[in-house]
């Protein structure tokens, strides 16, 4: 195995424009498990971890703009962590320690997997992924990235460079089931974003469909039941509610739990969520 | 901890004290040696191809490719097993590598020796087997008639149990069928090891395992080599719990090394050490107890059914054991039971602490609490007026003569102070860090059950033990075959030399077969038995050197605690002053009780001992989710006499943490046949932030006859009862009638 | 750029040249087989059980989940260098003397995180003692002996170890 170590992103660029088969390894906490096990056996690999404009966040006016390559330890923690609260929630859930010392945003979001813990919340936010290539950057929803299970439109020579999430200063909610108290894959997950601005709320739903989806049909009915002055919710509403984000789910049977299963929590942590933002009141 | 030091010896070192462990200190530096840690030069690493279907026939193995790559050493299949192509722990009924007949997903059918594990697994990759798929038999009721996948039949054992008036009747009768799902044993020092070859064409093996001489036994008839060329010296292991006990690379890394001449080591990674040992047998269970209006339970009736797996392993006797303590601890009038080991398709099954009381104890004491329920009896207090004492008769007919303070038990725990509210810390909560949960979606429950377990092996099994100790000139070795896998053997015997010969000052030989057998580290035996024998080695050479100092000096002394006092009291030796200068060799060989078979009604005095325990669990549970929080586990148990207060603890904390596994967490899903889950990332085992703190309530010494130092093995009842103390208090917070473990969240969500 | 000198590894304030073969293993094969620094262990190659644990660049992370060709000129230190030849650390004897270590395989990735832990943390709670240990899993204990042994660390890590 070859293994180059780039140091700026202009470095990644110009590798992957010589070979596109070369693999990307920033923290390995995915990538080393398939290599460990023999399930990926690359010739040849770049790492990008000690790339500095990756390594790095920035605000950036009412966002930010976080480098691929930031660990789920300082999303968890430190000014991030207050600045969007619901990723650094997330990010606490991510495997161990261990996992969370060396794992990025922009390896959570590149492996796509349906049970990504980054992806309910990314995805409520409304976030922007950049991608870069040698050819230049776009910029893609995360919908429009994640296009299956495991399965991303990244093109060749091209990589994730950063993310951009809004930075709202109002209540956002994440909540995941698992069977273990700590380190466990998402059974299911959810992101429950306020966006008081324009008085809406986004729910990123997680581990429940094959993709990044949002449960649009409840995000729009509930807004009829919400005082954001009060920031109370009609609880007539809230049934309804739950059966709508149920609704937007259609998940599976696996070794984890069972589609019945998942289909009834999601709508629960949909309801718990929102009535930890929104406290229940006859409007 | 106040609970460990009021259990101290007065005395200051020897046995009741919590002497340190003699390899701490290497363990805690790192450079203790696990069998995953030998390297040797000129060594070759081994690996193992094995079937991805349950149930094929090998129509074809095609090597060629694999030997052609530059760097593997050898390629080695059924044809190449020099001698006896079967092994098995109580029979030999499995292949060494599957010849004609595949019967589980993970069954070994080809070795590979490589210059490096990556060439072994392009050479395992190139290795090309025609596969004939056949339909795998993974039911395990309907395998009792169906088509035999094995020559020996289906069934393994049938075991019935026929004791008092089948005629008795209560005035309560309750039914229930209940489920065991396939726990591992999971120790974190996978499968390892490293066999040497010599080049009069005998072998040293060194290897993790749990039995030095069976594994010896089944070795030396597969390579057809007489017992001393084939030697076993133990490396380091990493736990073990009863997936050791079955040989797994043993006889694959003798062939490799023998073949090329060179030694092999081979380690299996966590993937493989699931798919190469024994797992705790599943079961279904259904019980129909009889009580009286006022608590008493006068017959049990039960069907068992454990799933055995593609081969035998120790089937038989965890069938035997599920249905001899069928009815828990307690005194029933009438039993019967009838029980079936049966054999599948599925991942072979065998010991696991706990041994098929695991199963029925689940059962039983579900049961029990719906009797409690459809009388309005306190389920404590049924349990209290039900249980054994000694001079009862368990439903073998064989009556507890040693100690059974179960009521003391029983009593003791439920005295025991209740924790508080958990703490307001969303780390506390179910759920934990995954925020789904508050306080107001919690509900506490508190479960309650009590269990018993035979010590030591059964139904006539002569199990022995050998120590040798051996002084030269004053220097003290002691030397056993008992393999030390994590539970504080090694230990235990420095304690004892500290009793018996007044100092800890000694050499522990390696354990390996140049000495007898030792028996299994299993069934809470270790202690009784190889610590029973190096008690009698020590003893024999103060016997030895007490005669010699009189044959020298006429002087007359008797061993007070380390110390030889003189007749008449004058002088005083300590006895490792006494013993320089001086050479003794003492080995003794040393044995229980005997016991017997069980007839054809279950009936037989089959068992050495019994040890009872009681646990008490604590849950917080958010029904709406099925997420369930264990705030506290508490437990008495029946321990004889405390040898190493801090060890006994480690022992019961880490068992129920094991029955806490079980109870939530721990089940290998099978899909027609094939383990969908053997890695850690969804096989949990419980982290520290799953596993509460364990509360002893007492530990109740009451010396066991027979028993060295009186003391009972404490190793397994910690797993028994700990289960269903869980799923009682899940029970009782949500009101759902569970019947399975683990539990999963859909099973309390769903409901 | 491709690296046109021999690589090296820093291991423990040493620095060892290393084949261009090995750039390919995951770390914990390098420095248990090629190094002969067998403290760290393998008891899952995936990052689930914490048993491969060591400081790499000051940061804990499992040395399964490192390819050893990004690791050459970062600074590893693992279970080997915990304390100087001979003695043990704080954390080492608090391990010994409470009875946490049962097998043992499970004792130096523990050992690492928890001084990482408490280089950052003094005066921890049970539960957060609980959370920092979570990756790391122990079959033999129950974790009841090692939470203790690190409350009783906790008391005078800082006075003797410090944060570095």
């Amino acid at each position: 195995m070859e293994v180059l170590i780039a140091s700026s992103t202009e470095e990644i660029c110009e590798l992957l424009a010589q070979d596109s088969s070369r693999q990307l390894l920033a923290g390995g906490t995915d990538f080393m498990v398939e290599v460990n096990y023999r399930h990926r056996s690359p010739s040849s690999v770049i790492t990008i971890d000690q790339v500095p404009e990756l390594q790095n966040w920035h605000h950036d006016g009412d966002s930010v703009v976080v480098g691929s390559c930031v660990t789920y330890r300082e999303i968890e923690r430190g000014p991030l962590a207050t600045l969007v609260p619901a990723l650094a929630q997330a990010a606490r859930t991510v495997g161990s320690p261990q996992i969370r010392n060396a794992g990025t945003i922009g390896g959570n979001i590149g492996t796509a997997s349906p049970a990504g813990d980054m992806i309910p919340v990314l995805s409520a936010l409304g976030a922007v992924i950049s991608l870069r290539s040698s050819e230049g950057i776009r910029e893609i929803s995360l919908e429009d990235l994640i296009i299956g299970v495991k399965e991303t439109s990244l093109r060749h020579g091209e990589f994730i460079e950063s993310v951009r999430v809004p930075v709202l200063d109002s209540p956002q909610e994440f909540l995941k089931v698992g069977s273990r108290s700590a380190m466990v894959i998402s059974v299911t997950s959810l992101a429950f974003i306020t966006y008081p601005k324009t008085r809406s709320v986004g729910i990123g739903l997680g581990a429940v469909n094959p993709t990044p989806t949002r449960a649009k049909e409840a995000e729009e009915f509930i807004a009829d039941y919400l005082d954001w002055e009060s920031m109370q919710v009609d609880p007539s509403g809230l049934d309804h509610f739950k059966d709508l984000v149920s609704a937007a789910s259609s998940p599976i049977d696996d070794h984890r739990s069972v589609a019945a299963y998942r289909r009834k929590s999601i709508g629960i942590l949909a309801q718990r969520a929102l009535t930890r933002v929104f406290t229940e009141g006859v409007l | 901890m106040t609970t460990i030091e009021s259990y101290e010896s007065k005395t200051k070192s020897g046995v009741g004290v919590s002497a340190q462990r003699p390899d701490a200190v290497p363990k805690a530096t790192g450079e203790f040696p696990f069998s995953s840690d030998l390297s040797s030069h000129n060594m070759l690493w081994g690996q193992t191809l094995r079937s991805p279907y349950p149930s094929a026939r090998i129509k074809n193995i095609d090597i060629s490719e694999a030997l052609s790559i530059s760097g593997v050493h050898a390629i080695l299949t059924a044809n190449d097993v020099p001698g006896k192509n079967l092994f098995g722990l109580e029979h030999p009924d499995q292949p060494v590598l599957a010849d004609d007949l595949i019967r589980y997903a993970g069954e070994p059918i080809a070795l590979v020796a490589a210059e490096h594990p990556e060439i072994a697994a392009k050479a395992i990759n190139a290795i090309h087997v025609t596969f004939e798929e056949l339909t795998p038999l993974i039911d395990a009721e309907s395998s009792i008639t169906a088509e035999p996948i094995h020559p020996e039949g289906n069934v393994i054992r049938h075991l019935k149990i026929d004791y008092g008036d089948p005629s008795t009747t209560g005035d309560l009768v309750i039914e229930g069928t209940y489920e065991v799902g396939m726990q591992d044993q999971a120790f974190m020092g996978t499968e390892s090891g490293m066999a040497v070859p010599s080049p009069d064409g005998s072998v040293d093996l060194y290897i993790s395992t749990q039995w030095l001489h069976s594994d010896q036994n089944q070795i030396i008839e597969a390579l057809d080599l007489p017992e001393d060329m084939v030697r076993l010296t133990l490396a380091g292991v990493g736990g073990a719990f009863g997936g050791r006990e079955d040989v797994s690379m043993h006889v694959h890394l003798c062939m490799l090394a023998l073949h090329t001449g060179r030694p092999v080591k081979m380690v299996y990674d966590r993937n493989e050490s699931f798919l190469g040992h024994v797992h705790r047998h599943p079961a279904k269970i259904w019980y129909r107890h009889h009580a009286t209006k006022d608590g008493h339970i006068v017959k049990v009736e039960g069907k068992i059914i454990l799933d055995g797996g593609a081969y035998a392993s120790t089937t038989s006797a965890v069938l035997a054991n599920a249905c001899c303590f069928s009815t828990g601890p307690y005194r029933v009038s009438s039993a019967q039971i009838e029980g079936w080991g049966v054999r599948t398709n599925n991942p072979p099954c065998g010991a696991m602490r706990g041994f098929g009381n695991v199963q029925t104890c689940f059962a039983i004491e579900a049961q029990m609490d719906k009797v409690a329920s459809a009388l309005g009896i306190d389920p404590v207090e049924l349990r209290l007026i039900n249980a054994l004492e000694q001079g009862d008769s368990i439903i073998t007919g064989q009556k507890i003569t040693g100690a059974a303070p179960v009521k003391e038990v029983i009593s003791s725990l439920a005295g025991h102070p209740m924790p508080g509210p958990a703490e307001n810390n969303l780390l506390a909560r179910p759920g934990g860090t995954g925020r789904t949960t508050d306080q107001k979606h919690i509900k506490r429950g508190v479960g309650f059950a009590v269990s018993i377990k035979n010590l030591m092996f059964a139904e006539g099994f002569d199990d022995s033990s050998e120590a040798l100790c051996q002084v030269d000139d004053g220097n003290v070795a002691i030397h056993t075959a008992c393999v030390e896998v994590g539970q504080g053997f090694i230990t235990l015997v420095h304690q004892i030399a500290e009793e018996v010969l007044g100092t800890s000052d000694i050499t522990v030989i390696p354990a390996d077969t140049s000495i007898g057998s030792a028996g299994s580290t299993s069934a809470s035996r270790q202690t009784w038995m190889s610590g029973g024998a190096v008690l009698k080695a020590c003893e024999a050479v103060v016997v030895k050197l007490i005669e010699q100092i009189f044959e020298d000096e006429g002087v007359k002394y008797e061993n007070l605690d380390g110390t030889l006092v003189s007749e008449d009291g004058t002088k005083t030796i300590p006895v490792a002053e006494a013993l320089k200068g001086r050479s003794f060799h003492e080995k003794v060989v040393h044995r229980h009780a005997p016991t017997f078979p069980l007839n054809n009604k279950g009936q037989g005095d089959a068992h050495v001992s019994f040890a009872f325990a009681a646990h008490r669990a604590v849950v917080d549970v958010d029904q709406e989710l099925g997420l369930v929080r264990v705030i506290e586990i508490a437990t008495s148990q029946d321990v004889g006499r405390i040898l190493n207060p801090l060890q006994a603890v480690g022992q019961i904390e880490g068992g129920i943490t094991q029955g806490l596994g079980l109870a939530v967490l721990e089940e290998l899903v099978m899909k027609n046949g094939v383990i969908q889950n053997a890695n850690f990332t969804d096989y949990l085992l419980p982290t520290a932030l799953d596993t509460p703190p364990i509360e002893i309530a007492a530990l109740i010494e009451e010396p066991e006859p027979g028993a060295p130092f009186g003391a009972k093995g404490i190793g397994e009842p910690p797993t028994i009862s700990s289960t269903p103390a869980v799923v009682a208090a899940i029970r009782d917070a949500t009101g759902v009638d569970l019947r399975r473990v683990p539990v999963r969240p859909e099973d309390i969500a769903l409901e | 750029m491709p690296n046109e000198t021999q690589p090296h590894l820093n291991v423990n304030g040493e620095t060892l040249t290393i084949d261009d073969a090995w750039l390919g293993e995951s770390l914990l094969y390098t420095l248990r087989e090629r190094l002969g620094l067998y403290g760290s262990k393998n008891a899952c190659e995936q990052g689930e059980c914490g048993s491969c644990s060591i400081m790499l660049d000051e940061t804990l992370v499992c040395a399964c989940l490192v390819l050893t060709g990004s690791a050459t000129g970062k600074d590893i230190k693992t279970i080997e260098s915990l304390a100087p030849e001979g003695s043990l650390s704080t954390i080492q004897q608090a391990f010994v003397d409470t009875g946490a270590i049962q097998c043992g395989f499970c004792t130096p990735g523990l050992l690492i995180t928890i001084k990482d832990f408490l280089d950052e943390n003094t005066n921890p709670t049970d539960l957060e003692i609980r959370e920092a240990i979570s990756g790391n899993l122990c079959r033999c204990t129950g974790y009841g002996r090692i939470v203790e042994a690190v409350r009783i660390a906790s008391k005078t890590h800082d006075e003797t170890e410090g944060g570095n």
